[in-house]
């Protein structure tokens, strides 16, 4: 590479304002004009504040110290102000939501000229031909209100790229997303990225949904310095994602079962490069020796809902004729696109929305006239939104409100409080104030919250999202735990991995409307019933083919088989 | 509580009303609204009552569309009418000079100077009302912000209000997720509970709902420095559009009501009021 | 002083955010009061916080927007001389902006004192003068009416204002982080 770094950190170090440590440790890191940069590693390792050194939101909104230097195309950013960094560089949020601030998607494209001063009439037209890039120029008109999460997410897409800037920079583009939706969003950027030229760096925990198109270096962060730098085929190879924390690829995963030694030269980056002549044999083998474990739940229902149909405004239908049946002790996941329904169906099982027609059994009694108090006495709710559900300045309290609300005696809701923060990973924090925590980390004092009220029946709306890998596995061991020790869970979940590993059944939904009821490897093996509800096709899927497998299925079903037998030795 | 209630029901018909831009809506309902809130006149206040009627006629407003706000205009206006009248039986006396009594009530004497000045006030009261119902109705609320920068408002302080407008519904349904997580959790908050704990309870979800929005505050306003916002002393607006005739019509058909109305008062009644006892 | 009347990105968004927080709770959100037909008005002491976080600006407008706003979804049209009473109060509110250590963690004894003179001067400026005399200049209506008007809600809205003001801004204090502190267990 011989052309200047359009991006050099050079002993770098940022410590924000209030905490004791620096978050950025003596960083140096070139990035070149035209790369396409993916930035993993844990969650608070740093990865955010990176990005907000980047943009100028350290120091324009963050205060904090800073040392070392930092230039982009060759100019010392702490000269430039976050306008002029602004025009060189576009940043893409997390949270669409905010991100959003027009009334309507067209206002929210053109926001960056219209504080521009562009006269109305261009302004209009370049409107125009960017919501046409991003697929969008049909619903300049529509409010956020009436668009999915993906569709958000293109919006945003195209208000950061209408300003034509060098470099665009996006903080987790993916969570929340359905897998599909994902993955077209990864395809758009990377034909941006092919047609433009234009340089990407991309924040992320999936790490194998973004490696659905090339992606030139990887960078993993841990604990604020820069733990490594190389592609994806040597990175998988590599024991640094584990040992960060960080998960592999799914078909990465299968082959270390197989005892197949992952090397560069297999190319294991992408499921589309990876060489299988080295590992054919292998997989055979393993397959051939998996014992399939038995699945059945022969154990009553707890809880079942009967031709159950709902709408928020009489108008359009959300749910229609929903049935299901869930036994004691199951373990289920409800999945389907972005406003198929699913967080609505908690919210009737939990009575915060009244069904409009339809019943819901738990243990063969109708719990129509339970009132909310009542039913969570038997079902906890951890809702999607974390912001929604804490009402205490302070994490402690937080926890235990639910406890002190039932009149539990203050020494066991010491004990018990105690207990669930240890297992939601937040002991270290106990004193810290809510506000100081990361996305992901509040969302951890939502299911806590809830864990220490002890449910019969547990509902967790995308517990995983903005999770690193390694509180994931924490947090969903427990769940197995407690799940064997009687309790019912459901998820509700975009992430295929959770589904496949947890949970023996899926429930899927597609336009409010039941569409499959099996076994979770079943469902992410059938072409229609992927394509109606915005799924994935799991990688494994395609290793199987390519290692001369032909039932596709039963080799999922044999990875899962295989993995929780290994849990449970 | 209904909390499914639209913020503003407006609706996409097109008529006359409609297609006038925002800018215009605006001008022409503050033109209107200072006349009969100037005038003291019951000859101004109902020809401007009835002309808003005929626009609500003309832009296809539907009496369902706006009959919970007439009743709590009426509930309004007859409880005003009451305890004015008992707080001041004898204010019409005052404003007008005259007396002509005609009833006793309760040893207080009713007079046609007491009648006549709480009827105008009512007319005055009643007569705003369709005024407004017709902006908020026939108003896309994308150019409500635009509009107010082009009458002068400061373009950070329209930005404000297209933000309230814009987050509105989101905290709207925030609030009442807020509402019933508590519930499950065990909050009581319904009538059985004692006032103090009424009070304490309905605390427990206003704070989340202000301190997530607090957060809020920062993110949208990161997001919004990023693209640029303030830069620059003036902005333009995606939504403002260029006055077309008749626009300008209506303008000056507003206008000229409201410099009638100032005539009406200054030329032939000589004071805010018109009074017919003299 | 000048500091005061300072409005950036951050002052915008928490006045267009606050106000519309402020119309949800004019709306739905009071608390009934021992005297029959009137209620304490939870968003005063919603701008009472915002106006002490954000300034004067954002206080006035925040309370401005958000009556109106109300005002207009139930009665079609606002009510002027009560829509500007309010941004008048909101803004004397604002003067408690700096004038507290609640954004370095700290609301007690002294500061509760200091926004609690700040929030009782500008409830009575904006209910016991202004709001009347707006009332008797547009709409004529009789003076020992509107001065009985204005003297209860000014009692009113001191009372929420201060009760829910001054437990919002503890709650708010509680939050706050110091410089270095936060070092995990
Ligand atoms: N505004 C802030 N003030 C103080 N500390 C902060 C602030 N923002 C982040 N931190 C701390 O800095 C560390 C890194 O945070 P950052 O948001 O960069 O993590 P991240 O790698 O993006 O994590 P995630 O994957 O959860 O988004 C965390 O320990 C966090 O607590
Ligand atoms: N409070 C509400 N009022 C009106 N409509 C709503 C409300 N909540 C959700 N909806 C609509 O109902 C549909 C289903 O929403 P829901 O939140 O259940 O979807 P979801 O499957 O959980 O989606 P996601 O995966 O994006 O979380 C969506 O079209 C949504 O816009
Ligand atoms: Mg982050
Ligand atoms: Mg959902």
């Amino acid at each position: 590479m011989d052309s200047q770094p359009i991006i050099e950190f050079t002993n770098f170090t940022f410590q924000y304002f209030s905490q004791a440590e620096p978050t950025l440790h003596d960083m140096n890191l070139n990035i070149y004009p035209g790369q396409k940069i993916l930035i993993v590693g844990p969650s608070g390792s740093g990865k955010s504040t990176l990005g907000h050194c980047l943009n100028g939101l350290i120091p324009f909104s963050y205060r904090g110290e800073v040392h070392g230097s930092l230039k982009i195309n060759g100019v010392e950013t702490s000269t430039l102000d976050i306008f002029q960094l602004s025009k060189v560089i576009g940043t893409v949020l997390q949270d669409s939501d905010s991100q959003f601030v027009g009334l309507t998607v067209g206002e929210d494209i053109a926001f960056a000229l219209e504080n521009d001063n562009v006269p109305g009439d261009e302004m209009h037209r370049r409107v125009r031909s960017v919501a046409q890039m991003v697929d969008m120029d049909t619903l300049l008109t529509s409010s956020p209100f009436e668009l999915s999460g993906g569709q958000k997410q293109r919006t945003s897409l195209a208000g950061v790229m209408i300003d034509d800037v060098e470099i665009l920079l996006f903080d987790e583009p993916l969570a929340n997303l359905d897998p599909a939706t994902g993955k077209t969003a990864i395809e758009i950027i990377d034909d941006i990225h092919k047609q433009s030229g234009k340089t990407i760096i991309i924040i992320e925990h999936r790490l194998e949904d973004v490696l659905h198109r090339d992606i030139d270096r990887i960078l993993v962060i841990d604990d604020g310095r820069i733990i490594a730098d190389m592609d994806a085929h040597a990175l998988v190879a590599s024991p640094i994602l584990k040992e960060t924390g960080i998960r592999e690829p799914l078909y990465v995963t299968a082959l270390k079962y197989a005892e197949v030694k992952v090397t560069e030269e297999m190319r294991a980056g992408h499921i589309e490069t990876l060489k299988t002549e080295f590992s054919r044999d292998a997989l055979q083998t393993w397959y051939g020796h998996i014992q399939p474990a038995d699945h059945l739940n022969t154990r009553p229902s707890i809880l079942k809902m009967e031709d159950i149909s709902f709408s928020y405004d009489g108008i359009r239908p959300v749910l229609t004729d929903i049935n299901f049946d869930i036994h004691e002790g199951e373990m289920v996941s409800i999945v389907g696109k972005n406003g198929a329904g699913k967080s609505t169906l908690s919210k009737l099982l939990c009575g915060f929305e009244k069904e409009d027609r339809g019943r819901i059994f738990y243990r063969g009694k109708d719990l129509r006239d339970k009132s909310i108090k009542e039913r969570a006495e038997i079902i906890g709710l951890v809702m999607q939104n974390p912001n929604q559900m804490i009402s205490n300045p302070m994490i402690y309290d937080e926890v235990a409100l639910g406890l002190r609300l039932r009149q539990v005696p203050e020494e066991e809701i010491t004990l018990r409080v105690d207990k669930v923060l240890k297992i939601c990973g937040l002991a270290p924090f106990v004193d810290w104030p809510i506000s100081a925590l990361s996305y992901g980390q509040k969302k951890r004092v939502t299911i806590a919250a809830i864990l220490v009220l002890d449910p019969k029946i547990l509902i967790l709306d995308e517990p995983t999202a903005g999770q690193d890998f390694r509180h994931y596995t924490e947090i969903m061991e427990f769940l197995v735990k407690i799940n064997k020790l009687g309790v019912t869970v459901i998820l509700i979940t975009h992430d295929m991995h959770l589904m496949l590993e947890y949970t023996p059944r899926a429930i899927v939904l597609a336009g409010g409307r039941k569409i499959a009821d099996t076994a979770a490897s079943v469902v992410l093996t059938d072409a229609q019933v992927i394509a109606e509800a915005n799924l994935k096709e799991t990688s494994l899927f395609a290793l199987s083919h390519m290692a001369g497998i032909e039932d596709g299925t039963q080799f999922v079903q044999g990875f899962i088989d295989y993995e929780r037998r290994l849990k449970n030795r | 509580m209904n909390m499914k209630m639209k913020l503003f029901s407006y609706n996409l018909a097109d008529t006359p009303i409609h297609r006038l831009s925002g800018l215009t809506k605006l001008i022409c309902f503050l033109f209107l609204t200072f006349a009969v809130m100037y005038s003291y006149d019951i000859r101004v206040t109902l020809a401007v009552m009835v002309f808003s009627i005929l626009l609500m006629w003309v832009s296809k407003i539907r009496f369902s569309q706006v009959r919970l706000m007439v009743i709590y205009v009426l509930i309004f206006i007859v409880t005003n009418a009451v305890i004015s009248f008992f707080f001041s039986p004898e204010y019409g006396t005052t404003i007008y000079g005259t007396s002509h009594e005609f009833a006793k009530i309760f040893g207080i004497s009713l007079t046609y100077e007491q009648l006549f000045y709480q009827v105008t006030k009512m007319f005055k009261y009643a007569s705003v009302i369709p005024l407004g119902m017709i902006f908020l109705l026939t108003t896309n609320p994308s150019e409500f912000a635009s509009s107010l920068n082009g009458i002068g408002v400061n373009y950070k302080a329209a930005i404000a209000v297209a933000l309230t407008l814009r987050y509105f519904p989101d905290i709207q349904r925030d609030y009442h997720d807020i509402y019933l997580s508590q519930q499950a959790r065990g909050l009581e908050l319904s009538s059985k509970a004692k006032f103090f704990d009424r009070f304490k309870n309905s605390l427990l979800i206003v704070i989340p709902l202000i301190f997530s929005t607090l957060d809020r505050v920062e993110v949208i306003s990161n997001a919004m420095d990023l693209r640029g916002f303030s830069k620059n002393k003036t902005r333009t607006w995606y939504t403002s559009r260029k006055l077309s005739r008749q626009d300008v019509l209506a303008l000056v058909v507003s206008g000229l009501i409201f410099i009638a109305t100032v005539c009406v008062s200054v030329f032939i009644n000589q004071s805010r009021f018109y009074n017919p006892f003299i | 002083m000048k500091d005061l009347f300072k409005v950036n990105t951050k002052t915008i968004v928490a006045t267009g955010l606050g106000a519309a927080i402020f119309t949800l709770l004019f709306m739905y959100v009071k608390v009934p009061s021992p005297v029959p037909e009137t209620s304490f008005q939870t968003a005063y002491g919603l701008s009472a916080l915002f106006a002490t976080l954000f300034g004067p600006i954002a206080g006035a407008l925040i309370s401005f927007i958000g009556h109106a706003l109300s005002d207009a979804i139930q009665y079609g049209s606002p009510w002027w001389s009560w829509v500007i009473a309010s941004g008048v109060s909101g803004f004397i509110f604002g003067f408690a902006f700096k004038r507290t250590k609640v954004e370095e963690g700290e609301f007690k004894g002294k500061d509760i004192l200091t926004f609690n003179i700040i929030q009782v001067i500008g409830n009575v400026i904006a209910w016991v003068v202004v709001a009347p005399v707006l009332d008797i200049l547009i709409y004529q209506e009789p003076v020992n009416l509107v001065f009985t008007q204005g003297i209860t809600a000014a009692i009113m809205n001191c009372i929420s204002a201060g009760v829910i003001g001054t437990l919002l801004l503890i709650a708010y204090a509680a939050t706050r982080t110091k410089k270095g502190s936060l070092s995990k267990k």
